[in-house]
């Protein structure tokens, strides 16, 4: 293999001496993507023979590097194709779900976490737990929320599951699209610098699904208050985990083209929540009907109605 | 290869032998035999070996049995089972009342499936079908702990039944969960396992939830 990886060399030595002697001249480079990538990386350095051993012992950064460009070159009618889909450890994962819940203000979710290296599981599996979360927890919301009545008979509502399951794989599906679709069209009329592929946005779409997790599950407390809070604080961190992705890429457009589209991007997210605060969990009711309710007064109200 | 050219063999020895070359692993008898026997012996045979399978799940140690001879009779009894133990438990509008027959069934087995393929798309070396088996033969305890549900509400639905249920099939759903992690696991990567284990988690857990929340009319 040595060997073979040396005669590669060579033959790169002479394009780019035939190259250095004619710059003006149009090449074409049959070469295998690997090798291609392999010649840009050492065409930084002086071509020669003793950055060839440096080259050669490659750490894993190095390869990850080398690699990255040429990882999905299998046809998409393989099995092998979408296992590139899958590429990703436990410990990735974990990153990119800390990463989701705790934004770091001025980093990039994709540079820092995705680093063309999108996946799929994180989006699946983060959408299928989010739909079983909110079912189930609406479930024991409405029942802790009614359970006293005497004319209340509990019904395990099966029929929201594939209401919740249609909506959330929609949104993190659906809207993906769109935004994509959107900015390359934004890109073709206006040079931007950053730009994502289809499934980078999908990626973030779906670990920023992440902190509604929890949130549903908290969400069983009876408390209007409490239920607001958490929803607030929730679309702030994933809206900025979004917001603080997607800013860069419209930037350099129009400003009100750059502020709209963040803004749909956000209130859409928002839409989400809300909406499925209200469609899963009903309302609670407190025992006597209060019509203003004072900040300083939500304690005493919160142990006198329980 | 020159030497052979020597070689000659004598007129009079006759050249003969098989053509064909034995396969390594026996054939079984000639199809006649298993045609020939008694339709109680064919039945018995995979009643056995379902029935095997059960005992294993029960008590899961690292046996290939279940990997090896992989069928899908057991799931299926034990989907159709339990799908037909969750009817009954409607409510006044159909709306909100509990699973039907068919949407037991899909969630069991698409949900199987999709569990199938990620395992495979993670690098899992498991074949297709005996991960199927697995994930269904894993499902007897669930159907275990329907049962004494239904026996238990059959006694009363009050707060003491719901405690005997909720630690009946909570059991059931650790038991489901370790057992067909002991034999899942092994195939996959080392640091994937995780990856692999949290959606067994996630399909046994929503078995659960509709075990548990099933309420007779």
């Amino acid at each position: 293999i040595a060997s073979l990886v040396m005669y590669l060399f060579a033959e790169f030595d002479d394009a780019a001496n035939l190259l250095a002697a004619n710059p003006d001249a149009t090449t074409i480079s049959i070469d295998e993507p690997a090798e291609i990538s392999k010649n840009q990386h050492s065409r930084r350095q002086e071509p020669g023979r003793e950055e060839d051993d440096e080259l050669l012992g490659t750490d894993d950064s190095d390869k990850t590097e080398l690699l990255a460009g040429q990882k999905k070159s299998a046809p998409f009618w393989t099995f092998e194709y979408y296992q590139t889909f899958f590429d990703v450890d436990t410990y990735q994962v974990l990153d990119r779900i800390k990463g989701s819940v705790f934004p770091v203000p001025g980093k990039n979710f994709v540079r820092l976490y995705i680093r063309s290296n999108p996946d799929l599981y994180g989006p699946f599996w983060i959408c299928a737990t989010l739909v079983f979360t909110i079912a189930v927890s609406g479930n024991l919301s409405n029942f802790f929320i009614h359970l006293g009545k005497p004319t209340y008979h509990y019904v395990p509502e099966f029929r929201k599951v594939s209401i919740a399951a249609t909506t959330i794989y929609a949104y993190a599906w659906l809207v993906p699209l769109a935004l994509w679709g959107f900015l390359m069209w934004r890109n073709s009329k206006v040079m931007n610098i950053v730009s994502y592929s289809f499934l980078e946005i999908v990626c973030v779409y779906g670990y920023s699904l992440f902190i509604y997790i929890p949130t549903a599950i908290l969400w069983i407390i009876p408390q209007k208050v409490v239920r607001w809070v958490l929803v607030m604080f929730s679309l702030c961190l994933s809206g900025s985990v979004l917001v603080m992705t997607f800013w860069p890429a419209v930037r350099d457009d129009n400003r009100r083209i750059a502020l709209a589209t963040v803004g749909t991007i956000v209130l859409l997210h928002a839409l989400l929540a809300v909406g499925c605060l209200a469609y899963f969990f009903d309302a609670p009711e407190l025992d006597f009907p209060a019509p203003v309710i004072p900040a300083h007064n939500v304690s005493t109200v919160v142990t006198k109605s329980r | 290869f020159a030497g052979l050219a020597d070689v000659s063999i004598a007129e009079d020895i006759p050249v003969e032998g098989e053509i064909t070359i034995p396969v390594g692993s026996h054939s079984p008898d000639e199809d006649c035999s298993t045609l020939d026997e008694p339709v109680r012996d064919t039945i018995m045979r995979d009643l056995k070996a379902v029935g095997k399978k059960f005992v294993h799940v029960m008590y899961p140690k690292k046996s290939s049995a279940l990997l090896r001879d992989w069928d899908l009779w057991g799931p299926l009894v034990l989907c159709v089972s339990l799908a037909l133990m969750l009817q009954g438990g409607s409510a006044d509008s159909k709306e909100d009342g509990g699973p039907q027959f068919a949407e037991v069934f899909v969630i069991i087995w698409f949900g199987a499936v999709v569990i199938t393929l990620n395992s495979k798309l993670l690098g899992g070396t498991i074949s297709f079908f005996q991960s199927l088996c697995v994930l269904g033969y894993c499902v007897l305890p669930l159907t275990v702990a329907m049962l004494v549900c239904r026996l238990v509400l059959l006694a009363g639905s009050g707060t003491v039944s719901f405690i005997i249920r909720l630690i009946v099939v909570v059991a059931m759903f650790g038991w489901s969960t370790l057992a067909s992690t002991a034999f899942l696991a092994d195939s996959q990567p080392p640091n994937r396992k995780a990856l692999v284990v949290y959606p067994i988690f996630l399909f046994y857990f929503v078995i659960s939830w509709m075990i548990l929340t099933f309420t007779p009319q």
